[in-house]
């Protein structure tokens, strides 16, 4: 059930609508233009990876934890990697603390999947004992501040913070886990891009603001890894698409998410 | 999405269950199969057994969630525990939460709501037993469901799962190709309209074959479309009506 949300009153919503009929938004921004990313990583001590991204006014805070963990009992030999996000009461005035209403639940498995089906993380080599012991790799991320576009921030979010964290070097002596007390990269294979496209009547806009959000018709994700792949996807938000749109997604998806990867690898100082 | 483990297509490009690359499973739909119920069908689609049910446009509640303008529209996708390998919690997961919501969006732009302000539409998917693309045939039984209960409606809206195997675009994944392929994409439009109202996706797809998977799942659409508009046909125009409607327990076969 949609819980309490953003409301924009009837003369904004006319507003955008009619500045998008001239091809312009609000905000200045082209309808393919991405608004402004910065990303600050290390900025926790207590995580072994950490990144602080605003995306416009939108403000999120992920934090990666490893550890020793037991695997899952259908992948024994593989390590776990968990993405969870929350967002906080405290980042937009409608919110309230509670349990994670389905907006949240979605969001987070929206960015788990983009991770997971990128392969990102090589879960492979994070097995210590087969079907005893694990690396755990948990990413949580904090919504700080709401405004729009929370599946992108989110994930790129959670990328910088994987990229930049390091984990506990374990071995196994004698049947007990002891940590060797160096730290080492987590082992990285791709870099998954997350953008999402709203379609508001009938005309498509990348990165939506809070405002753009309220009025939109229906949203689209699309992950792209480095390749140039697609890799994951969810349409959101009770309107609809053309097809026709969702190819002319899937190739901004890609051609934005050249641009910002490599925004993301310098911001974590990734090869 | 795990690597592949064996062989989902032969060298003649058969696929486990015997089905070339641009076949639909065996389908089967019927409507009107929950007597209380304002509308319901029942589908089976390969292994699926899933019966949609619709109430209202009735009262809502909690009354101040009511909207002024038009229906609220409720969904609840569910899993019997007994229906998949190992019992299922029935609590509903976090997968069900979101499924229910995507459900309830491709569901949604179909729908006259504003037809029936301060009421509400309540949509139950309850999956009896589940193979692959267990959303996309709920979406379908839903739409004949929302049909059956006389809700105003644009168009029916159909799903239809397409996915990667071996390498190659293959329409309507089966159980073991959703949890070994390379690819999943879960699919739902309105076929009159030309709009896409459901679309998610896991796996490896290039801009090429995204493209084909995007035309694939609209053929296979299409023919899950006719099949939908018979079932509908034959509970109002064969002679029966809606007050000679089977019963779950007459439309279900013993396995």
């Amino acid at each position: 059930m949609p819980s309490k949300s953003f409301v924009v009153e009837t003369i904004k919503r006319n507003q955008i609508i009619e500045a998008l009929s001239k091809g312009k938004r609000l905000d200045g921004r082209g309808l393919g233009e991405l608004r402004k990313l910065e990303i600050k990583t290390h900025v926790i001590e207590k995580a072994n990876g950490s990144a602080m991204v605003s995306l416009g006014n939108t403000q999120v805070l992920a934090g990666v934890k490893i550890d020793k963990g037991i695997p899952f009992p259908d992948t024994p030999n593989k390590g776990l990697l968990i993405v969870g996000a929350e967002v906080l009461p405290m980042a937009a005035a409608y919110l309230e603390a509670g349990p994670p209403d389905e907006s949240a639940i979605e969001l987070a498995r929206v960015v788990d999947r983009g991770v997971r089906e990128s392969e990102m993380i090589d879960v492979a080599s994070l097995c210590i004992k087969e079907g005893k012991w694990v690396y755990s790799v948990f990413c949580d991320v904090n919504i700080l501040n709401v405004d729009g576009n929370l599946f992108d921030a989110t994930s790129y979010a959670v990328v910088s913070a994987l990229l930049t964290a390091k984990m506990p070097k374990f071995v196994l002596e004698n049947d007990v886990v002891k940590d060797t007390g160096e730290r080492v990269p987590l082992p990285v294979h791709k870099i998954p891009i997350s953008v999402t496209i709203a379609n508001i009547n009938n005309t498509l806009v990348l990165d939506p603001t809070e405002e753009e959000e309220a009025v939109m018709d229906a949203r689209i994700t699309l992950d792209t890894d480095d390749g140039g792949n697609l890799c994951a996807g969810q349409k959101g938000e009770p309107g609809s698409f053309t097809p026709e749109q969702i190819i002319t997604a899937a190739e901004w998806s890609i051609a934005r998410g050249r641009e910002i990867r490599q925004k993301i690898k310098e911001a974590a100082g990734h090869g | 999405m795990t690597e592949e483990k064996r062989k989902l297509m032969d060298e003649n490009g058969i696929r486990t269950d015997g089905r070339r690359w641009d076949e639909l499973r065996p389908l089967k739909m019927e409507v009107g199969v929950v007597r209380n119920a304002d509308g319901s069908a029942l589908i089976e689609w390969g292994k699926n057994k899933i019966i949609a049910a619709v109430y209202g446009p009735k009262e809502m509640h909690p009354k101040h969630l009511e909207l002024a303008d038009r229906a609220f529209l409720k969904c609840r996708y569910h899993m019997a525990p007994f229906s998949v390998d190992e019992r299922k919690n029935p609590a509903p997961s976090r997968r069900e939460i979101e499924i229910s919501k995507v459900i309830r969006e491709a569901l949604q732009p179909a729908l006259f709501l504003e037809d029936y302000p301060r009421t509400a539409i309540q949509v139950y998917v309850e999956v009896l037993q589940s193979d692959g693309g267990s959303r996309v045939a709920g979406i379908t039984a839903s739409a004949l469901a929302l049909a059956d209960a006389g809700i105003n409606m644009r168009d029916l809206v159909v799903g239809c799962a397409v996915g990667k195997v071996d390498g190659k675009i293959v329409l309507d994944l089966n159980d073991t190709e959703d949890k070994e392929g390379s690819g999943d994409l879960p699919y739902a439009f309105m076929p009159n309209l030309n709009q896409v109202t459901l679309l998610q996706m896991d796996g490896l797809f290039t801009l090429d074959e995204f493209k084909q998977a995007l035309d694939l799942a609209k053929v296979g659409g299409m023919k899950v479309y006719k099949l939908q508009r018979e079932a509908l046909l034959k509970r109002y125009f064969s002679g029966g009506g809606p007050e000679t409607s089977t019963s779950t327990t007459e439309m279900m076969e013993e396995a």
